[in-house]
Protein backbone atom coordinates (compact mmCIF):
# COMPACT_ATOMS: atom_id res chain seq x y z
CA UNK A 1 0.00 0.00 0.00
CA UNK A 2 1.48 3.32 -0.83
CA UNK A 3 0.70 6.73 0.15
CA UNK A 4 -1.35 9.44 -1.10
CA UNK A 5 -0.21 13.07 -1.49
CA UNK A 6 -3.11 15.19 -0.72
CA UNK A 7 -2.65 19.13 -1.96
CA UNK A 8 -3.03 21.46 1.48
CA UNK A 9 -6.59 23.21 1.15
CA UNK A 10 -7.53 22.76 -1.96
CA UNK A 11 -9.63 19.02 -1.65
CA UNK A 12 -8.18 18.06 -5.07
CA UNK A 13 -6.91 14.16 -4.66
CA UNK A 14 -3.81 13.59 -6.17
CA UNK A 15 -3.22 10.19 -7.61
CA UNK A 16 1.01 9.48 -7.63
CA UNK A 17 1.44 6.08 -9.37
CA UNK A 18 -0.85 4.43 -7.10
CA UNK A 19 -4.41 3.48 -7.96
CA UNK A 20 -6.27 3.96 -5.45
CA UNK A 21 -6.96 7.51 -2.97
CA UNK A 22 -8.59 8.71 -0.46
CA UNK A 23 -10.79 12.22 0.03
CA UNK A 24 -13.91 12.96 2.03
CA UNK A 25 -17.11 12.46 0.27
CA UNK A 26 -18.06 16.59 0.52
CA UNK A 27 -14.80 17.40 -1.40
CA UNK A 28 -15.60 14.67 -3.87
CA UNK A 29 -18.95 16.01 -4.63
CA UNK A 30 -17.07 19.57 -5.13
CA UNK A 31 -15.17 18.58 -7.15
CA UNK A 32 -17.41 16.57 -9.61
CA UNK A 33 -19.67 19.41 -9.50
CA UNK A 34 -17.23 22.74 -10.53
CA UNK A 35 -15.56 20.83 -13.42
CA UNK A 36 -19.72 19.87 -14.87
CA UNK A 37 -21.25 23.18 -15.01
CA UNK A 38 -24.29 23.20 -17.16
CA UNK A 39 -24.87 27.05 -17.76
CA UNK A 40 -28.00 28.16 -18.54
CA UNK A 41 -27.29 31.48 -20.71
CA UNK A 42 -29.79 34.28 -19.89
CA UNK A 43 -28.23 36.53 -22.59
CA UNK A 44 -30.31 40.49 -23.24
CA UNK A 45 -28.23 42.25 -24.39
CA UNK A 46 -24.37 43.49 -26.24
CA UNK A 47 -22.63 41.50 -23.32
CA UNK A 48 -24.00 38.65 -25.32
CA UNK A 49 -21.06 39.12 -27.52
CA UNK A 50 -18.38 38.38 -25.20
CA UNK A 51 -20.23 35.45 -23.69
CA UNK A 52 -20.27 34.25 -27.06
CA UNK A 53 -16.34 34.76 -28.12
CA UNK A 54 -15.41 33.56 -24.30
CA UNK A 55 -17.75 30.21 -24.44
CA UNK A 56 -16.39 29.56 -28.26
CA UNK A 57 -12.98 27.93 -29.80
CA UNK A 58 -11.05 30.94 -29.08
CA UNK A 59 -11.34 31.53 -25.43
CA UNK A 60 -13.41 27.54 -25.13
CA UNK A 61 -14.50 27.76 -22.02
CA UNK A 62 -15.03 24.11 -22.40
CA UNK A 63 -11.64 23.66 -20.92
CA UNK A 64 -13.63 24.53 -17.22
CA UNK A 65 -16.03 21.83 -17.64
CA UNK A 66 -18.64 24.60 -18.89
CA UNK A 67 -18.72 23.99 -22.15
CA UNK A 68 -22.19 22.81 -22.57
CA UNK A 69 -25.22 25.14 -22.53
CA UNK A 70 -28.44 24.33 -21.38
CA UNK A 71 -31.54 25.93 -22.82
CA UNK A 72 -33.23 24.33 -20.17
CA UNK A 73 -33.28 25.66 -16.70
CA UNK A 74 -34.55 22.62 -15.25
CA UNK A 75 -31.52 21.06 -16.67
CA UNK A 76 -28.84 23.53 -15.55
CA UNK A 77 -26.78 24.39 -12.95
CA UNK A 78 -25.48 27.93 -13.40
CA UNK A 79 -27.69 30.90 -14.84
CA UNK A 80 -25.22 33.03 -16.82
CA UNK A 81 -27.40 36.29 -16.51
CA UNK A 82 -25.53 38.09 -19.71
CA UNK A 83 -26.91 41.90 -20.65
CA UNK A 84 -29.15 44.88 -19.15
CA UNK A 85 -32.60 43.12 -17.28
CA UNK A 86 -35.12 45.74 -17.64
CA UNK A 87 -37.92 45.55 -14.87
CA UNK A 88 -40.52 44.57 -17.81
CA UNK A 89 -37.59 41.51 -18.13
CA UNK A 90 -37.69 40.79 -14.24
CA UNK A 91 -40.27 38.65 -13.63
CA UNK A 92 -39.36 36.06 -16.60
CA UNK A 93 -35.26 35.98 -14.64
CA UNK A 94 -36.88 35.50 -11.53
CA UNK A 95 -39.26 32.43 -13.04
CA UNK A 96 -36.08 31.18 -14.84
CA UNK A 97 -34.19 31.11 -11.85
CA UNK A 98 -36.71 29.31 -9.86
CA UNK A 99 -37.37 27.07 -12.33
CA UNK A 100 -33.53 25.68 -11.53
CA UNK A 101 -33.13 22.29 -9.45
CA UNK A 102 -30.43 22.77 -6.89
CA UNK A 103 -27.63 23.43 -6.42
CA UNK A 104 -27.77 26.43 -8.63
CA UNK A 105 -25.54 29.34 -8.71
CA UNK A 106 -26.33 32.96 -10.13
CA UNK A 107 -23.68 34.69 -11.93
CA UNK A 108 -24.23 38.47 -13.04
CA UNK A 109 -21.42 39.31 -15.98
CA UNK A 110 -21.66 42.78 -16.73
CA UNK A 111 -21.75 46.11 -14.95
CA UNK A 112 -25.84 46.23 -16.19
CA UNK A 113 -26.59 42.79 -14.12
CA UNK A 114 -24.33 43.56 -11.05
CA UNK A 115 -25.45 47.71 -11.12
CA UNK A 116 -27.31 48.44 -13.45
CA UNK A 117 -24.24 50.12 -14.58
CA UNK A 118 -24.85 53.53 -16.17
CA UNK A 119 -27.93 53.11 -16.46
CA UNK A 120 -29.91 55.11 -14.68
CA UNK A 121 -33.24 54.80 -16.10
CA UNK A 122 -37.30 54.52 -15.75
CA UNK A 123 -36.63 50.51 -17.40
CA UNK A 124 -34.20 49.66 -16.27
CA UNK A 125 -32.92 46.93 -12.87
CA UNK A 126 -30.61 48.47 -10.40
CA UNK A 127 -28.47 44.95 -10.60
CA UNK A 128 -30.16 41.91 -10.52
CA UNK A 129 -29.24 40.48 -7.03
CA UNK A 130 -32.40 42.69 -5.91
CA UNK A 131 -34.39 39.75 -7.40
CA UNK A 132 -32.00 37.24 -7.10
CA UNK A 133 -29.36 35.91 -4.90
CA UNK A 134 -26.02 36.50 -6.94
CA UNK A 135 -22.85 34.02 -6.50
CA UNK A 136 -20.05 36.05 -8.50
CA UNK A 137 -20.27 39.65 -10.07
CA UNK A 138 -17.94 39.79 -13.33
CA UNK A 139 -17.70 43.78 -13.85
CA UNK A 140 -16.75 45.23 -17.11
CA UNK A 141 -18.67 46.84 -20.06
CA UNK A 142 -18.99 44.33 -21.70
CA UNK A 143 -15.87 42.41 -19.29
CA UNK A 144 -13.38 40.36 -21.15
CA UNK A 145 -13.16 36.84 -21.85
CA UNK A 146 -10.35 36.90 -19.88
CA UNK A 147 -12.47 38.72 -17.36
CA UNK A 148 -15.01 36.05 -17.71
CA UNK A 149 -12.97 33.18 -16.98
CA UNK A 150 -11.61 34.68 -14.32
CA UNK A 151 -15.03 34.90 -12.88
CA UNK A 152 -15.70 31.20 -14.01
CA UNK A 153 -12.88 30.15 -11.99
CA UNK A 154 -13.95 31.67 -8.99
CA UNK A 155 -17.47 30.34 -8.60
CA UNK A 156 -15.36 26.90 -9.15
CA UNK A 157 -13.53 27.58 -5.88
CA UNK A 158 -16.44 28.94 -4.40
CA UNK A 159 -18.14 25.24 -5.57
CA UNK A 160 -15.60 23.10 -4.29
CA UNK A 161 -15.32 24.98 -0.88
CA UNK A 162 -18.86 24.98 0.16
CA UNK A 163 -21.33 22.41 1.53
CA UNK A 164 -22.36 20.30 -0.68
CA UNK A 165 -26.04 19.19 -0.06
CA UNK A 166 -26.83 15.61 -1.67
CA UNK B 1 -39.80 73.98 -57.19
CA UNK B 2 -38.64 71.24 -54.61
CA UNK B 3 -41.42 68.61 -53.20
CA UNK B 4 -42.00 70.36 -50.38
CA UNK B 5 -43.09 73.24 -52.30
CA UNK B 6 -45.23 71.31 -54.59
CA UNK B 7 -47.01 69.66 -51.59
CA UNK B 8 -48.11 73.10 -50.55
CA UNK B 9 -48.83 74.30 -54.05
CA UNK B 10 -51.01 71.03 -54.47
CA UNK B 11 -52.82 71.15 -50.74
CA UNK B 12 -52.25 74.98 -49.52
CA UNK B 13 -55.25 74.75 -47.75
CA UNK B 14 -53.69 72.43 -44.53
CA UNK B 15 -49.58 72.82 -45.57
CA UNK B 16 -49.08 75.87 -43.47
CA UNK B 17 -45.12 76.11 -44.24
CA UNK B 18 -42.86 74.19 -46.68
CA UNK B 19 -38.95 74.61 -46.43
CA UNK B 20 -35.58 72.59 -46.65
CA UNK B 21 -34.14 71.63 -43.58
CA UNK B 22 -30.36 70.27 -44.38
CA UNK B 23 -31.09 68.65 -47.68
CA UNK B 24 -34.58 67.39 -45.83
CA UNK B 25 -38.12 68.41 -47.63
CA UNK B 26 -40.77 69.49 -44.69
CA UNK B 27 -43.68 70.25 -44.73
CA UNK B 28 -45.89 72.09 -41.54
CA UNK B 29 -49.33 70.85 -41.79
CA UNK B 30 -52.42 72.04 -39.61
CA UNK B 31 -53.60 69.26 -37.47
CA UNK B 32 -57.21 68.97 -38.71
CA UNK B 33 -56.12 68.09 -41.86
CA UNK B 34 -53.86 65.59 -41.08
CA UNK B 35 -55.55 62.64 -42.41
CA UNK B 36 -57.37 63.65 -45.61
CA UNK B 37 -53.75 64.51 -46.27
CA UNK B 38 -51.54 62.12 -45.47
CA UNK B 39 -54.39 59.82 -47.53
CA UNK B 40 -54.38 62.52 -50.33
CA UNK B 41 -50.44 62.34 -50.73
CA UNK B 42 -50.82 58.16 -50.69
CA UNK B 43 -53.05 58.14 -53.77
CA UNK B 44 -52.35 61.31 -55.55
CA UNK B 45 -49.91 60.19 -58.71
CA UNK B 46 -47.53 63.04 -58.42
CA UNK B 47 -46.34 61.79 -55.02
CA UNK B 48 -47.12 58.50 -54.85
CA UNK B 49 -45.77 57.86 -51.11
CA UNK B 50 -46.45 54.37 -50.80
CA UNK B 51 -44.26 53.66 -47.97
CA UNK B 52 -44.35 54.98 -44.43
CA UNK B 53 -41.16 55.24 -43.15
CA UNK B 54 -41.79 55.94 -39.58
CA UNK B 55 -43.94 58.29 -37.15
CA UNK B 56 -42.60 59.81 -34.50
CA UNK B 57 -42.98 62.39 -31.62
CA UNK B 58 -40.82 65.58 -30.18
CA UNK B 59 -41.34 67.06 -26.95
CA UNK B 60 -40.11 70.58 -27.07
CA UNK B 61 -41.26 71.20 -23.31
CA UNK B 62 -37.65 73.31 -22.64
CA UNK B 63 -37.81 75.18 -25.70
CA UNK B 64 -39.32 78.95 -25.07
CA UNK B 65 -39.22 79.70 -29.02
CA UNK B 66 -42.11 76.60 -29.08
CA UNK B 67 -45.47 77.85 -28.63
CA UNK B 68 -47.00 74.01 -28.91
CA UNK B 69 -45.09 70.94 -26.78
CA UNK B 70 -45.13 68.35 -29.16
CA UNK B 71 -44.71 67.83 -32.90
CA UNK B 72 -45.70 64.37 -34.76
CA UNK B 73 -43.12 63.25 -37.42
CA UNK B 74 -44.05 61.33 -40.58
CA UNK B 75 -41.49 60.53 -42.81
CA UNK B 76 -42.90 59.06 -46.23
CA UNK B 77 -41.05 57.77 -48.81
CA UNK B 78 -42.11 56.93 -52.46
CA UNK B 79 -40.52 53.62 -53.90
CA UNK B 80 -41.77 54.26 -57.50
CA UNK B 81 -40.87 57.82 -57.37
CA UNK B 82 -37.66 57.42 -54.94
CA UNK B 83 -38.20 60.51 -53.00
CA UNK B 84 -38.98 61.74 -49.11
CA UNK B 85 -40.68 63.76 -47.70
CA UNK B 86 -40.82 64.69 -43.53
CA UNK B 87 -44.15 65.77 -42.42
CA UNK B 88 -44.90 68.03 -39.42
CA UNK B 89 -47.76 68.64 -37.44
CA UNK B 90 -48.04 70.31 -33.67
CA UNK B 91 -49.90 69.11 -30.81
CA UNK B 92 -50.76 71.09 -28.04
CA UNK B 93 -50.39 69.44 -24.46
CA UNK B 94 -53.69 70.21 -22.98
CA UNK B 95 -55.40 68.14 -26.39
CA UNK B 96 -52.81 65.82 -26.73
CA UNK B 97 -54.64 63.72 -29.72
CA UNK B 98 -54.23 63.31 -33.33
CA UNK B 99 -56.12 61.29 -36.30
CA UNK B 100 -54.49 57.78 -36.92
CA UNK B 101 -53.03 57.03 -39.92
CA UNK B 102 -53.73 53.43 -39.91
CA UNK B 103 -56.63 53.33 -42.49
CA UNK B 104 -54.12 54.74 -45.04
CA UNK B 105 -50.96 52.71 -43.84
CA UNK B 106 -51.64 49.73 -41.97
CA UNK B 107 -47.45 50.05 -41.33
CA UNK B 108 -48.42 52.75 -39.14
CA UNK B 109 -49.99 50.81 -36.01
CA UNK B 110 -46.95 49.84 -34.18
CA UNK B 111 -45.54 53.36 -34.45
CA UNK B 112 -48.16 55.15 -33.40
CA UNK B 113 -48.86 52.35 -30.39
CA UNK B 114 -44.95 53.20 -29.89
CA UNK B 115 -45.71 56.79 -29.27
CA UNK B 116 -48.83 56.99 -27.60
CA UNK B 117 -46.81 54.42 -25.04
CA UNK B 118 -43.68 56.94 -24.79
CA UNK B 119 -44.95 60.26 -25.55
CA UNK B 120 -48.97 59.87 -23.97
CA UNK B 121 -50.07 61.43 -27.71
CA UNK B 122 -53.44 59.77 -28.55
CA UNK B 123 -54.35 59.09 -32.37
CA UNK B 124 -58.13 58.72 -32.53
CA UNK B 125 -59.48 56.06 -34.85
CA UNK B 126 -56.59 53.78 -34.12
CA UNK B 127 -57.57 50.19 -34.30
CA UNK B 128 -55.87 48.69 -31.03
CA UNK B 129 -54.08 51.94 -28.99
CA UNK B 130 -52.48 50.10 -26.42
CA UNK B 131 -48.81 50.26 -24.75
CA UNK B 132 -46.08 48.66 -27.17
CA UNK B 133 -42.85 48.74 -25.04
CA UNK B 134 -43.87 49.08 -21.37
CA UNK B 135 -46.18 47.27 -19.47
CA UNK B 136 -49.75 47.79 -18.32
CA UNK B 137 -49.30 48.44 -15.02
CA UNK B 138 -46.70 51.34 -15.82
CA UNK B 139 -47.80 55.10 -15.21
CA UNK B 140 -47.23 57.96 -17.24
CA UNK B 141 -45.21 58.36 -20.40
CA UNK B 142 -41.45 57.85 -19.84
CA UNK B 143 -40.09 59.59 -22.86
CA UNK B 144 -41.71 62.89 -21.61
CA UNK B 145 -39.87 65.97 -20.61
CA UNK B 146 -41.50 65.99 -17.43
CA UNK B 147 -41.19 62.29 -16.30
CA UNK B 148 -38.50 62.03 -14.16
CA UNK B 149 -35.48 59.89 -15.66
CA UNK B 150 -34.62 58.11 -12.20
CA UNK B 151 -38.64 57.42 -10.99
CA UNK B 152 -38.78 53.59 -10.97
CA UNK B 153 -41.82 51.61 -11.40
CA UNK B 154 -40.71 47.69 -10.94
CA UNK B 155 -42.89 44.74 -11.56
CA UNK B 156 -41.18 43.18 -8.73
CA UNK B 157 -38.20 43.99 -6.87
CA UNK B 158 -37.45 47.28 -4.21
CA UNK B 159 -37.62 50.79 -6.34
CA UNK B 160 -34.23 51.70 -5.74
S1 LIG C 1 -22.55 45.83 -19.24
FE1 LIG C 1 -22.17 47.04 -21.11
S2 LIG C 1 -21.87 45.49 -22.71
FE2 LIG C 1 -22.90 44.49 -20.99
S3 LIG C 1 -25.06 44.58 -21.42
FE3 LIG C 1 -24.55 46.36 -20.16
S4 LIG C 1 -24.16 47.98 -21.63
FE4 LIG C 1 -24.04 46.05 -22.75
Amino acid sequence: MGEVVQEAGVGIPKVEKFNFMTTTLNDAIGWARKFSIFQYPFVTACCGMEYMSTACAHYDVDRFGAGFPRFSPRQSDVLFVVGTISHKMAPVLKTIFDQMCEPKWVVAFGVCTCTGGFYDNYSTVMGIDTIIPVDVYIPGCPPRPENVLDGLMKLQAKIQKQKQEV
Amino acid sequence: MTLAEQVKAKFFNSVTEAYTDKGDEVVRVKRESIKALLSSLKKDPDFDFDLLMDVFAVDYLHWEEKEIRFEVNYNLFSLKKNHRLFIKCGVPELDAQIDSAVSVWPAADWYEREVWDMMGIVFNGHPNLKRILMYESFQGHPLRKDYPYNRRQPIIGPVN
